[in-house]
Formats: structure tokens, sequence, C-alpha cells
């Protein structure tokens, strides 16, 4: 059984001997897992989207996290083109979408197939049978129909409901046609889970009459169908028990839910309002990233420029002009665009401009896979230009975290003029979580100054003559005058920024590029070791926040204390972590990758960390994160 | 989805540079540093000629940026006294676009060459083209890789027999007049380095133009591809050869010998005295299939080139659209942070 450590409540989503419960029984559960899986073609992205809003609406904490095909619609009814959403809420704060779900709802044989295996024994399992039929039992290869059997009665609380059938008979009178009628199951399917779990339904109906505002018919269909789930539940008396998920006890304030990617475009808005630069976003679309410009296109009114190129080297190359003109540039693309945008990151390091480039992580090598969550591009964010090329990394560590993350990039980039990867990965990008919403009057001053006068002692303008204390160069934007100068990717002179192929000018600069990166101010590494006594440090980056810390919790519920530090600046480290690193017996370092932070750090601080890596382009589940950091910690105990 | 009616008048080139307090001269527009082209390159008659022509547009020097990429023409930048960017290989067009998006009040020029704009940069070049930046592009066409000290380019003739190409180029060439023209450009004009008169009133008409004008200049390269273009510096072979076309003028040359008549879908050259002056072709800038006809008339061995502006109509320009959309949005919702932050649905928990 899995469980995520709340405040010592019964195992999560915790099933019912079946027949002891009577009618009307209502269940006070801490927490939920709910999966909702089908067709990609069946809505089930839309079905979690309006679950999510409702538990929001509600007050639980949550996180979630979609699981689809790159194919936009793969055949249908077949095992790769199964979509998937598993929604998180509780009645207290939770750090994960969860590992596996309480209650799985599977819309067709192939949706069945492919999440059967992730639901505990004991779990619920809501079916819709319709679309048992024989031709698409055989086509994801059950010989028989699994729900004629007993094998799955045994293991699971299963509840079959002809949901295609029920919804065509609720819109019966709405005209509409039967296939068109037949759409509307997935509204039907979040009816019966919003009345099991006594979820308010205002929100989606009017999201519905909203959403299909010039289909009224349409509209209206949704909203029956919705309605009809619901008074299924309510009235057939087959679902014995009914559950409450309170509240969560959460810190005081406004929230609204929120995905990663939306968090990462407020925080590129709010940087362009916080420096008082107008925003130029040059790009090409990109899964995972894609949905970053969408977002960034819609808020030209903060004076955002979106530009979407002809391709990923000249969205970079846009964004690093625009920069050179005294606007925040700012690209974004996966992996795959990274490895195209190198050479212009390069010329950005060498101009010393201030430059956003977002990565939102997929599965690679090439291609890889485009809709699956990775933590692979550390070590190109760090190294994948040519010659010595270094440039500021941070990572958020949760969708909401994003937006943060995002105005911390461009505090960097202006600062220090330099380009700043920002690593955000697909888990966080497409996952949702609340979002305690920050007040505008907080938020950090970005304002930077431009160069107006001459600065050198012969009273001409040096465009590399540095502030003694960031090594910034002064940026001089076209259109002052005076200031004229040319800059570019040849190697400069220190100082007057002219070229230079002497040798020991060379060998200072590269040094001066490092030294400047390195000498970033960025805050101390905080360690959370509730009890203080943990001698096993768990050191994570980007995404697998979650999971560790649900992980950490777990671990020290057990009676084992365990250290939890996470990374979001990549580089330069904060300045205290050789320090938290030497006070631990063991480090672990658990990676989404095959151990790109483990090398580094093993090589800046000659520690013997553990790497734990896994590379399924899905994030860790706190479970197997338990095991592995017990073992660690009773190794170190004995 | 629907187009959206920007309403944006047609105006020059320059509106919204700010202009000079007082008169310039060429050597304003020379920088300190040491100009290192190779004795006899062509690059130094185009860089004399730009530097001359400046002054005569009269802009504040500060608000002139010139953007290259990688070559041998792509040092251009650090020898003008104005702001510039030496950029990487091919990319000149993609940061210029950035640049000219984001400063209304830049006059943005970009140096190119066959290789960098055509070869490696061909795709941003024919974007921008597409898009209508408003850029300047000059691209210096040696017909080699100079650089690289002398491969063929994507301008060199059939079977050319360079460094990298012992037994003959299998490469077809480029016409980078047609390909500017299919690419949708605005502006496309041709010259010949050493002519610095037409040169000259090329780069005029670009400048003027409101959007982005690609300007091909033929430029000898003395060290790997000497000679390329010297039948259309010999007098007598140039008046048999150049056709410099003038808009609204009938398209003779010769000394008004010979004239370019229609044929077929085509052009042709045919002697004036044996058509009626009615058939002479009368150059139309605006007419791009004519425009299109002039590039197909210049030939590789250089039998016939045309010179001067090809096309030269007025369309909105990408940077102008993109700055007002931004316009109009922060005309209809104010910037509201807050508000934005806040999105629809939110809920509240009381401490």
């Amino acid at each position: 059984m899995t469980t995520d450590v709340g405040n010592g409540a019964a195992p999560a989503g915790s099933p019912d001997k079946a027949g002891t419960d009577k009618a009307g029984t209502v269940r006070k559960l801490d927490r939920v897992v709910i999966r909702f899986a089908g067709d990609s073609g069946d809505g089930m992205q839309l079905t979690g989207d309006r679950f999510t809003s409702e538990a929001a609406a509600f007050g639980n904490d949550l996180a979630t996290q979609p699981n689809f095909p790159a194919e936009i619609r793969a055949p249908q009814g077949t095992l790769p083109g199964v979509s998937s959403f598993q929604l998180h809420f509780a009645d207290y704060d939770i750090l994960t979408p969860g590992d596996r779900p309480d209650v799985l709802v599977a819309m067709n044989p192939a949706a069945l197939k492919a999440n059967i295996d992730d639901l505990p024994k004991g779990g619920i399992l809501i079916v819709n049978t319709d679309e048992f039929t024989k031709r698409n039992l055989v086509k994801v290869g059950y010989a028989a129909d699994p729900l004629e059997d007993n094998s799955l009665t045994e293991t699971y609380q299963v509840h079959k409901v002809a949901m295609a059938t029920l919804t065509i008979g609720a819109l019966e009178n709405t005209g509409l046609g039967k296939k068109d009628a037949e759409r509307a199951k997935n509204m039907f399917a979040l009816g019966l889970l919003s009345w099991m779990y006594h979820r308010p339904t205002e929100g989606t109906e009017r999201f519905l009459r909203e959403k299909f505002a010039k289909k009224p018919d349409i509209a209206e269909a949704n909203v029956l169908a919705f309605r009809a789930g619901w008074n299924y539940g309510e009235t057939t008396e087959s679902f014995a028990v009914t559950y409450e998920v309170a509240p969560a006890k959460l810190n005081q304030g406004t929230y609204r839910q929120i995905t990663g990617n939306t968090a990462l475009a407020y925080g590129i808005v709010a940087a362009g309002q916080q420096s008082g630069l107008p925003v130029v976003l040059g790009t090409y679309p990109i899964t995972p990233a894609s949905d970053i410009l969408h977002e960034l296109s819609k808020h030209k009114n903060f004076g955002i420029t979106t530009l979407q190129a002809e391709d990923e080297i000249a969205g970079i190359g846009a964004a690093l002009g625009a920069s050179y003109g005294g606007a925040l540039g700012v690209t974004s693309t996966s992996g795959p665009g990274v490895a195209l945008k190198s050479e212009t990151i390069g010329l950005a390091v060498m101009t010393e401009l201030p430059l956003i480039v977002i990565d939102v992580q997929r599965g690679g090598p090439s291609t890889g896979l485009p809709t699956k969550t990775e933590q692979a591009d550390l070590l190109q964010a760090m190294f994948g230009r040519n010659g010595e090329s270094p440039v500021a990394i941070v990572a958020p560590q949760s969708p909401a975290d994003c937006f943060d993350a995002a105005l911390e990039a461009a505090r960097i980039a202006l600062v220090y003029r330099t380009p700043v990867l920002l690593l955000s990965d697909g888990a966080i990008a497409n996952g949702s979580e609340p979002w305690l919403i920050p007040d505008v009057e907080d938020l950090p001053d970005l304002s930077v100054t431009f160069a107006t006068e001459p600065n050198a002692p012969d009273g001409t303008f040096w465009p590399y003559l540095r502030d003694p204390e960031t090594l910034a160069r002064p940026w001089a934007v076209p259109g002052t005058a005076g200031l004229q100068h040319r800059i570019g990717g040849l190697e400069k002179a220190d100082g007057t920024g002219n070229i230079s192929y002497d040798p020991a000018n060379h060998d200072h600069m590269v040094r001066l590029r490092q030294r400047k990166i390195d000498g970033i101010e960025v805050p101390d590494v905080e360690v959370d070791d509730p009890s203080g006594e943990a001698r096993v440090l768990v050191i994570g980056w980007g995404s697998s926040y979650g999971p560790i810390g649900a992980a950490a919790r777990r671990v020290r519920k057990l009676g084992m204390p365990v250290a939890h530090a996470h990374l979001r600046h990549l580089n330069p480290f904060p300045k205290n972590l050789g320090d938290v690193i030497s006070r631990y017996d063991r480090v672990i370092v658990p990676e989404m990758n095959l151990g790109q932070l483990a090398l580094l750090l093993r090589a800046k601080y000659l520690v013997d960390a553990i790497s734990y890596t896994k590379v399924q382009g899905l994030p860790f589940k706190a479970e197997e994160l338990q095991d592995v950091l017990a073992d660690v910690i009773k190794g170190v105990s004995e | 989805m629907t187009a959206t009616e920007l309403g944006l008048p047609a105006l020059g080139g320059l509106v919204g540079v700010p202009t000079a307090d007082e008169p310039q001269k060429a050597k304003d527009y020379k920088s300190d540093q040491e100009v290192r082209w190779c004795p006899g390159c062509g690059d130094y008659v185009v860089l004399n000629a730009v530097q001359s022509f400046l002054p005569t547009l009269g802009l504040k020097r500060e608000n002139i940026v010139f953007v290259s990429g990688i070559g041998c023409s792509s040092r251009f930048p650090y020898y003008m006294n104005t702001y510039g960017m030496h950029s990487i290989h091919g990319r000149a067009p993609a940061i210029a676009t950035g640049l000219a998006v984001a400063r209304p009040d830049l006059s943005v020029w970009v140096v190119t060459g066959d290789g960098d704009a055509l070869s490696i940069g061909g795709n941003h070049l024919i974007h921008t083209l597409r898009r209508n930046v408003n850029l300047k592009i000059l691209l210096f066409n040696n017909r080699i890789y100079g650089l690289t000290k002398g491969q063929y380019s994507p301008t060199s003739e059939e079977g050319k027999v360079t460094k990298s190409t012992p037994l003959g180029s299998l490469d077809h060439p480029f016409n980078p007049v047609s390909l500017a023209l299919g690419a949708e450009a605005t502006f496309v004009g041709r010259a010949v380095d050493s002519d610095r008169a037409g040169l000259t009133e090329v780069l005029r008409q670009a400048a003027e133009h409101r959007g982005s004008a690609l300007v091909e200049i033929y430029q000898n390269c003395p060290i790997f591809n000497d000679g390329a273009f010297d039948v259309l510096k010999d007098a007598e072979e140039a008046s048999r050869r150049i056709i410099n076309v003038v808009h609204g003028q009938p398209i003779t040359f010769g000394g008004g010998d010979y004239a370019v008549v229609r044929e077929g879908f085509g052009l042709a050259v045919a002697k004036t005295a044996d058509v009626a002056p009615e058939d002479v072709v009368v150059h139309d800038a605006e007419d791009l299939n004519l425009a299109f006809a002039l590039s197909r008339l210049s030939t590789q061995d250089l039998q016939h080139t045309v010179t001067g502006v090809f096309r030269n109509t007025a369309r909105t320009t990408y940077d102008d659209a993109a700055r007002e959309q931004v316009e109009q949005a922060k005309a209809a919702k104010p910037a509201d942070l807050g508000a934005l932050l806040h999105g629809k649905d939110t809920w509240t928990v009381a401490g």
C-alpha cells in the first residue's frame, strides 16, 4: 500500500472491504490519488484539469501529472494512444502527484491494460464497459474480456459503468447525434467522480458554458452529461461509499492553481515589469515548451513581443539582438533546441549580454521522448558549447516555483550580463499545484542602468571595462551618443574590447569570464533536517523536489533521520554547499539522468556521492526513493 | 484565423531614426581600427562607398548599427564608427531582426557574403525577406569562400576548380536576386563594387525603402577568385553586358544599341534598331514578374548582368507590425501584473 506521509491518517484512499459499508456511508480521507485514463481523443486531460479546479476551489492541496503520447491522435483504442491525468489532492501539504492511483478510471481496454498494474490491491477501478468490445480487446491483446472473469474483482473494487450508453441516454432529448453525444462521456465520468468525492460542481458547469460559448448545444450537452454522472452515483446505490477530503491547512493567502509553463511565463512577464524593460521572446515551437510561447503571446499589453522564428537558432538570435538593443531577450525551448542554440549562447557569453534560455527538458537523446520528462540536459547546459563558455544555471523545483525561478534567472542575467539557462522539465511544465500568489509589491526590483557616459581614463568608452564587484561589463545600447563600439564573437582585449589575439590576454579573459560566473551571488542552500540528527544528506535539483521530499518524510516517520538539500542554483553552486556536504557521512543524489549532478558534485567537492538514477520518462516515485534512502541510512548506522 | 488590419501608414525607411545636428563627413564614419582586408580586396571599395554615402542620410551615427555574420565581409562593422556586432556564421539577419523589432529608432544594416547569407544562413535570409523586417542587407558576392581560403560557394559557377573541388564543383549556383524575389523580398538591387555611382544609388534607394532591402554587390576577391567580374569592369565589355535598370525608364544598354524586350514569359535582349520603340520594356520596380524575368536575364557567365533596383515595393514591415500589436494591446488593456497573477479562479486561506 502506498502511503505518502499525512497527518497520521489511515492509508490514503483506503478501499473498504466490499459489503461492510452501507449505502450512504461517508468516509473521511486525508488524501486521494485519482487517475483518469482513456484514449487520446477521450478528453482525459480536460477531465483531469476540471477535477483539479474543483479540488483547488474546495481548498485542498493538490499536485497533478498529465501523461500523454507524442502523437496528437495515435490510432484509436491502442496502447500508444492512451492518455492519462493523475491528480493527488489532500487535506495537508503534499509534494507529489502521487506514486500510484487509489482510483483508476479506465475509459477503454487500452487504458485499463496500460494502467492497471499501477493500481494497488484493493484500489477502486471504474470502467467504461461500452468500449470493451471484442475488437477493442483484441487490439490491445486481451484474449478474454477481463471484466467477465474474476481476475479484476478479486483484486480491486470494480465498478462497471456503461458510460457511453448512459451519456447518450441522458442526451436523448437534446437533438444531438449519437456520436456527438457519446463524446461527452468524459464529463459523465467527471460527474460521477465529483459525486464520489463531494466536489463542488458550479465551477465546472460555468467552465463548460464559457468554453463552448459559441456552441451552446455542445455546452448544454456537456453540462447534462456531467450532471448525469453525478446523478448516477447518487441514485444507483452501486457506490456504497463516498469520500471527503477536507480542505488543507495551507499558509494564509490567496491561491490559484498553476502549471509550470504558465508560472514560468508569468515570471517572465514579471521580470519585464520589475526591470522596466520590454521583453522580446524569440522562439520556435517545441514540446514541451510551446505553452510558454502561447502564454506570453497573450500578454503583449505588458510590453512583450513574441517572435515565432524560422528555427531555434533564429529564435535565440532575435532574443540576443533584442538584448543588445536594451530589451530583456528570452528564448524558450527543449533539449534538442538547446543543441541548436549552443553557438548563439556562446556568442552571448562572449558579448556578455543578458539572455534567458529556458530549457523545458524532455527525454533524450535526439528527439527522444518529447512528452516525457527527464533531467539529462544539466551537463549540456553546463558544458554544451565550444571553448570555456560558462553560464549561470537555475532550476525550478515545482510548477509554482517556476515563477520565482524565472525572476531569479532574470536577476542574474541583468546584473551579471550573462546568458542564464533555466532548466525546467516536462513534469513541472505540465504538472500543476496551488500557488500562493505573491504580492506585486514584494517582487524583487530588477531595474538596470544603461551606460550613458565614457568610462575609460582616456575619456573614451571601453565596452569591456568591468564593474569591480560583479565583473559585469557596461550595457551601452545603440542610440547612446558617444559610446559607439563594436562587439562580436572574436576574443576581446580586456577593457577596450578590441579584437585581440594576444595569448596572455586570451588566458586572462577566459579566466575572467569564468570568475564572473563563479562570483555570482546566490543564496545559501537550505537544509531540511527537522531532527538535526541526520547523517545522510540527499541532494536533488529540479522537479525531483516533490518525490525526494515525500520520501524523506516517509523515512523520518519510520524513525530514520535524513537531511534534504535542493539546489535552485546549479552554476554557480551556493557558497555553503561544500560545508553542508562535509557535515554528513553519506550523500546521495537521485536524478532522472545517469548522474549528472553527482558528477559535478564529485568533481567540485571530492565527495563520494552515491548516484541513484532512473530514466523512464516518469518522475521518481516517493516509495522507491523511500527504500533507497532507508538503505543508505541503514548502511551508515551499521 | 482572421487577419488583423493594423492600418499602418507607408513610411520611409529612416522614419523614426533621429537626425544629426551637424553635417557629417566620410571620416566621421571611420573607426579607429586598422582595416585588415587583403590588398586589392573589393571590400575596401564598398567600405569607402558606404562611409561616403552614410553622411548624406544625415542620421545620428549612434543610431546606426551594422550587424554581420562570419566571413571576410563580416569584419565590416569593426571599421565603422557606429554601433556594430560581428556575430556568428549566417545568423546576422536573425540577430538584426531582434534588434530592429526592439528598436524603431535605429537604422540597422546587415553585412554578409555569399557563403554567410546563402549557405549557412540561407534560412534566415529568406525568412527575413519574407517578413520584410526593416533591415538593409548588403550581400558581398565574390563567388568564393575567402576567409577559409578558397573553397567554392553557393554562387560559384558549376565545375569550378577550388581547393575543395579539385575535379570541379558539382553544385548548381544560386541566383541571389531570383532567390530574394522568390522569398517575397520587397526590395532587391544589385551593383558592382567598382561602380561607385551605381552602388551609391542602389544604397540610397535601399536606405529609403521601409522593409528588407537586399543589395547584391559583385565584389572581387583578389586572392582566391581574382578577376571573377573583370568582364564587367572593362569599359567596352561592360557596355555590352551591363543592363542598368531605372524605374520608369525604357531598358536599353550598350549606349542605346541594345534593348530588353518581352519574349514568351520572359525577357530577351535585342538590337534596338530591330525593334519598335514601344516594344522596349519600361522598367517598373513594382512589377514582381518583371523583376524576376530581369533576374533570369542575368546569367552566371555574366554575358548579361542586370544592375540597379529590380524591385521596390511597399509592404508593412514585420517590426512595425510587431510594435503596433504591442501598442494596440497596451491601449486595450492596462498592464496590471497583480490582476494577471490572480487570474480568474482563486481561493483564499484565512490565517
